[in-house]
């Protein structure tokens, strides 16, 4: 069997950054000489496959340790300095009672918004709108469409908000940030590009590639990257591996220019299953550097859900009551009505606070909420219900 | 402007079909009481909602009477499935007009619509569904083969939750082939009035269920002391249970009393604090605390007492007071302006001797009888917020160091009613419920009923179980106390 | 040569110790015939308060017992009074002026009502309490404790004090309740004489304390004390039990009324009539 160079960089690659192998032994292993595997080796670099970055000491975070956490500003001052402490730190939160969050979320959920408030709430549930498209099939085309959308979600009335961001996979990036243009900002200045990234939406690859998905996301203008956490090893009690892999990912949000993408990290609830688990998956985010705690990738079920949400709210409140430091809350997928859109809006102004009504620190992921908000919209303007051919389809 | 300043969402009263005036229900008919008439009114606005007509002694006599030859020739003859047909008759009227006995219901007592909505009202229903399936049973209630009424029962019931312990006391009663004669509180006629016409709707033969409005020195002491009465069933403060049980002494009369509280709500240092701290709201706040197995002493571990009293006011400042009507309030008002009085002379009295004195800088509106959520820390045993029933929204916050003296202070109190435990530790969690004298004990939760759950107190929280097949023995002849 | 017996010093049954009554009196009592048999300690207020001191402090371990434990120990009282059955019917005879047969009938039944109840005390719960079916995520359970100290006034049968006795306090002790019982007052003398079967059982001390005295006397500072958390007047009569019922009302003591229950009567409602049930909810989740 025939291998392309490109082919046989990658594997040469692997072998050698992953492995720890000799140019001789990959040779070896590959059936070629050393000098034609150090020749794949530095195609390798040149072609993108390898991408070698340089830590400077100074850097928030140090040389990850064997066996042990890459320890961050955040984690150093609540004590979290390796593996022990980390995992100590996790299992000595508070636990959660299920039952009692749900009734807490279903409280929530009895509180009636009406006339103006609803006004008000149905323009703040655009204006926290990341517009998500994520499918095999999304073309520049699509995508095009997605982010004339965000800007001007309703054309029958042009008072109605753009949203914060749209959505998605990283080749997509660079087709939302063209069709965007002077319209793009940081979900308040303007409409973000956020991009999935890391393997989304299982993640199950090696961190190199998670690194390599980022990095191309943030190059081809991501402002925004929405990673996913190694759900097996979390639940396999490997900590470390989940920390480090957020704190390399956070690396790897940054650009040339020393500013840095905003990191979501996407627990994937769904898989958590237990509240608990939820609860300290979201700490062990927040500890590793995570700008947005964010439920779902969308592709799981069950995705967002009100006291997931809530539990999530508590997380990033008792963080700020902690530190000072406000971190946003991403539930995704699955919020598909306004009606249910408002509860988490309540959700978000009882247990959190006003001040997290704000892109930059809450946002919905969500592709049909919208249209069905601009529906809500159109009868309080208009005083009748409207229909769905007189909302965009995309 | 804040997200949370809702816009009114006011229930519409619009379904409610009141009468100006209410006389008594007596053997099927409306009929006019000797006692003169009161005029209720709602709490939150202290406008009035409808004349009530009172009852007096002879009225009294009339409805036992009736009550009387209603069992002797009908309601004793029939079977019971038939008997369990017309419970299940009311059980559906009333899930029929649920928004409207809900909305009367907060009108009439304060409380919020959203408990009424939520809580009392289907609750109500539950109880009568939950009894009607008992009318052909109770040959199976494990209480003695052949178990027979007891005859006529005499209800007389609180202002806190009017139609629920309406249901609570008419549905086992009926299930166990007793006719009753019910005295609603002075304050809260209203939903029991209404109740009288689901009666008359569902085809209850005349005389089986009679609601009697009266004050309680008059029409409450009536009853007790009717000769022709076979049980006294009664909710209400421990001093008129006590005066009930003194005067039924060396009577045939059986009686059973569900009195005060004085519920400890335990929070270990490995609980769920945020759970724990909606319980703890759940425990005192609901109702506007006017709940007699509220959680009205929170006994927190001391190596989180600074926490946990700092989630719980916080959280309680996203509660919202005012309208109860409204369905975005947390917060309803007191029932009455007596007990507006009673609440804010124990609050001072705590603070007087000491206590650290916490109070929700809320606004109240301007009519009716309103009182903000307070918070008590610092409190010693001795302080009479720890020991004496408030019956409002009203928390005192003791400390412990260990389970033992967790249990100490929360069984140190002549009442025995309910009680809270809050930890993760499952084997802790039992054997500290094992060792509290109280006859509720909610373990990660607070404030939960259910039909087939019993409900009662042990020591001066009274005697006799409310709910499941244990509230049937409290209607049937089968010995025991009392 | 006939030899002269030693007759009984009858006195009250405290703690597990046979104190005379603090106040030195007794009461004679004759036999049928009006011959003198034995002077029987007169308990006063003093000994009842005594008593309920007694029985408070043996509450936590007696109904902290494995239920399993206490019918071993409830059948062990009946080894024990059958060991002594021969006395008992002597006793009775001698005391009451009945007829063998029907003295050995009444020992025997007050046997046989021991290892009914100690049959039960494992059971009861199981029967009494339950799984109760709420609408919603909750384990949820009912059980029957024990209600703490009860007086009891003990009927006498036929002029005799021991099936009466017998009868009233099994079914306390069934679920872990303690007792102070006042003794008939007619023939006291087996009553007194059983508190030497119980002292020689493992009933811990303190458990069942038996007083002989005056009902009219001593019932009314019982059911007016505020330790006591329930009284049975199945052995009291007219105006002191209407007294005695409400001097219970000032504390919501339970009271079992004259009549409720037969003087010889053994029935689950008997042990139904000294429990509390106490339900317990827990929230349910896999979350």
């Amino acid at each position: 069997m025939e291998f392309s160079d490109r082919e046989l960089s990658l594997r040469a690659a692997r072998l050698y950054y992953d492995d720890g192998k000799t140019q001789d032994e990959i040779g070896d292993i590959l059936g070629i000489t050393r000098w034609k595997a150090g020749r794949l080796l530095a195609l390798a670099r040149e072609t993108g496959i390898v991408a070698i970055s340089i830590v400077d000491s100074a850097d928030t975070a140090e040389v990850r340790p064997p066996n042990g956490i890459v320890v961050t500003d955040r984690s150093r001052a609540q004590g979290v300095t390796d593996s022990g402490s980390l995992r100590r730190f996790l299992h000595g939160l508070a636990a959660v009672d299920a039952i009692g969050l749900e009734e807490r979320a279903g409280r929530l959920a009895t509180r009636s918004i009406k006339n103006d408030s609803k006004r008000a709430a149905l323009d703040t549930i655009i204006r926290l709108i990341d517009l998500t498209t994520l499918e095999g099939a999304d073309t520049p085309g699509k995508v095009r469409s997605l982010v004339r959308k965000a800007i001007l979600p309703d054309p029958s009335d042009l008072t109605a908000p753009r949203v914060a961001a749209v959505c998605v996979y990283p080749d997509m990036v660079q087709h939302a940030v063209a069709a965007l243009g002077s319209h793009q900002g940081d979900g308040v200045t303007g409409i973000g590009v956020a991009s999935v990234a890391t393997a989304f939406p299982s993640g199950r690859s090696s961190l190199d590639i998670k690194l390599a998905d980022t990095r191309y996301a943030v190059s081809q203008g991501a402002t925004e990257i929405d990673m996913v956490i190694d759900r097996g090893a979390f639940l396999s009690g490997d900590f470390d591996t989940v920390f480090n892999e957020i704190v390399e990912v956070h690396r790897a949000c940054g650009r040339p220019d020393g500013t840095r993408a905003h990191l979501k990290v996407i627990c994937e609830t769904g898989e958590l299953r237990t509240y608990d688990n939820i609860k300290r998956a979201s700490w062990l985010a927040i500890l590793a550097g995570a700008d947005f705690i964010k439920t779902s990738t969308g592709k799981v079920q069950p995705a967002a859900t009100l006291p997931t949400t809530v539990l999530m709210l508590e997380v990033v409140r008792d963080w700020f009551n902690l530190t000072g430091e406000r971190i946003g809350v991403k539930p995704a997928g699955g919020i598909r009505q306004s009606k249910d859109a408002i509860r988490y809006l309540v959700a978000v102004a009882e247990v959190a606070g006003d001040e997290w009504i704000d892109p930059h620190l809450f946002r919905f992921g969500a592709s049909s909420l919208l249209n069905d908000v601009l529906l809500q919209r159109q009868k309080m303007t208009t005083g009748h219900y409207s229909g769905l051919d007189y909302v965009t389809v995309d | 402007m804040s997200f949370r300043d809702y816009a009114p969402a006011p229930e519409s009263t619009a379904i409610l079909n009141l009468r100006p005036h209410y006389g008594l229900y007596i053997d099927g008919q409306w009929t006019e009481g000797g006692g003169g008439s009161i005029t209720s009114i709602s709490p939150a606005t202290e406008k009035s909602i409808a004349e009530i007509s009172m009852a007096d002694s002879s009225d009294i006599d009339r409805a036992v009477l009736a009550a009387r030859k209603s069992y002797d020739t009908v309601w004793s003859r029939m079977s019971g499935a038939e008997r369990g047909k017309y419970l299940y008759r009311i059980a559906r009227l009333i899930q029929e007009r649920a928004r409207e006995f809900a909305v009367a219901e907060t009108l009439d007592n304060g409380k919020p619509i959203r408990e009424t909505r939520d809580i009392d009202i289907p609750l109500v229903a539950a109880w009568f569904f939950h009894y009607a399936g008992w009318a052909d049973k109770l040959d199976y209630a494990g209480l003695g083969p052949n178990p027979s009424a007891l005859g006529v029962a005499g209800q007389i019931i609180p202002w806190n939750f009017p139609l629920l312990m309406l249901a609570w006391k008419v549905a086992p009663a009926l299930a166990a082939g007793n006719t009753v004669v019910l005295k609603p509180a002075e304050t809260t006629p209203l939903t029991a009035l209404m109740f009288a016409d689901i009666c008359q709707q569902a085809g209850l033969p005349a005389g089986v269920v009679n609601i009697v409005p009266g004050h309680g020195g008059v029409a409450g002491t009536a009853l007790v002391e009717h000769a022709g009465v076979n049980k006294i069933a009664f909710t209400g403060s421990t001093a008129v249970g006590r005066n009930i049980a003194r005067t039924l002494a060396g009577t045939e009369t059986r009686v059973t009393l569900e009195l005060g509280g004085k519920g400890a709500n335990i929070v270990f240092d490995d609980a769920a604090v945020d759970e724990a701290v909606e319980g703890i709201i759940a425990g005192i706040f609901f109702n506007q605390g006017h709940v007699c197995c509220a959680g009205s002493r929170l006994l927190v571990q001391e190596n989180i007492q600074d926490e946990v009293v700092e989630k719980l006011t916080r959280r309680l400042a996203t509660l919202r007071l005012g309208d109860p009507l409204d369905k975005n309030t947390d917060i309803g008002a007191v029932n009455s302006k007596a007990q507006l009085a009673r609440i804010t002379a124990i609050a001072e009295t705590g603070e007087a001797e000491g206590a650290t004195r916490w109070t929700l800088d809320c606004e109240i509106p301007s009519k009716g009888f309103w009182f903000r959520p307070t918070i008590f820390t610092n409190v010693t045993t001795s302080n009479t917020v720890a020991r004496d029933e408030i019956f409002g929204p009203v928390l005192s916050v003791l400390s412990f160091r260990t389970p033992d003296e967790a249990i100490i202070k929360a069984n140190n109190t002549p009442y025995g009613l309910s009680a809270g435990i809050w930890t993760q530790n499952a084997s802790r969690m039992l054997r500290v419920a094992d060792s509290l004298r109280a006859g509720v004990v909610w373990a990660n939760t607070f404030n939960q009923f259910d039909p087939t759950s019993p409900f009662g107190g042990y020591k001066e929280s009274g005697y006799g179980r409310e709910g499941g097949r244990h509230g049937l023995a409290a209607y049937l002849a089968n010995g025991g106390a009392r | 040569m006939s030899r002269l017996a030693i007759p009984k010093t009858y006195k009250l049954f405290i703690g597990g110790k046979f104190p005379r009554s603090e106040s030195g009196r007794t009461t004679e009592v004759l036999s049928p015939s009006g011959k003198f048999v034995a002077n029987v300690a007169k308990a006063s207020r003093k000994d009842a308060r005594d008593a309920v001191v007694a029985a408070r402090a043996a509450w936590a371990g007696w109904s902290g017992a494995s239920a399993y434990n206490r019918g071993q120990v409830l059948y062990r009282v009946a080894e024990m009074l059958e060991g002594r059955l021969d006395q008992f019917v002597a006793e009775i005879v001698e005391t009451t002026g009945a007829s063998t047969a029907d003295a050995r009938r009444e020992v025997a039944a007050a046997i046989d009502c021991l290892v009914w109840h100690a049959g039960w005390t494992d059971k009861f719960a199981q029967v009494h309490g339950g799984a109760n079916p709420v609408a919603g995520p909750f384990f949820n359970l009912s059980v029957p404790e024990s209600t703490g100290v009860i007086a009891l006034v003990a009927p006498s049968v036929e002029q005799s004090s021991l099936l009466g006795l017998v009868s009233s306090v099994a079914p306390a002790l069934t679920t872990g309740n303690v007792v102070v019982v006042l003794a008939s007052e007619h023939a006291p003398c087996a009553a007194m004489t059983f508190a030497e079967v119980l002292a020689t059982s493992d009933i811990p001390g303190g458990v069942v304390n038996i007083l002989s005295g005056s009902v009219a006397e001593v019932a009314p500072w019982l059911a007016s004390h505020a330790d006591v958390n329930a009284i049975d007047l199945t052995g009291a009569t007219g105006e002191i039990a209407v007294e005695c019922e409400r001097s219970a009302a000032q504390t919501l003591m339970r009271v079992v009324r004259p009549g409720t229950f037969g003087p010889t009567e053994s029935a689950f409602s008997r042990i139904a009539a000294f429990v509390e049930t106490k339900t317990v909810w827990h929230t349910k989740s896999l979350a």
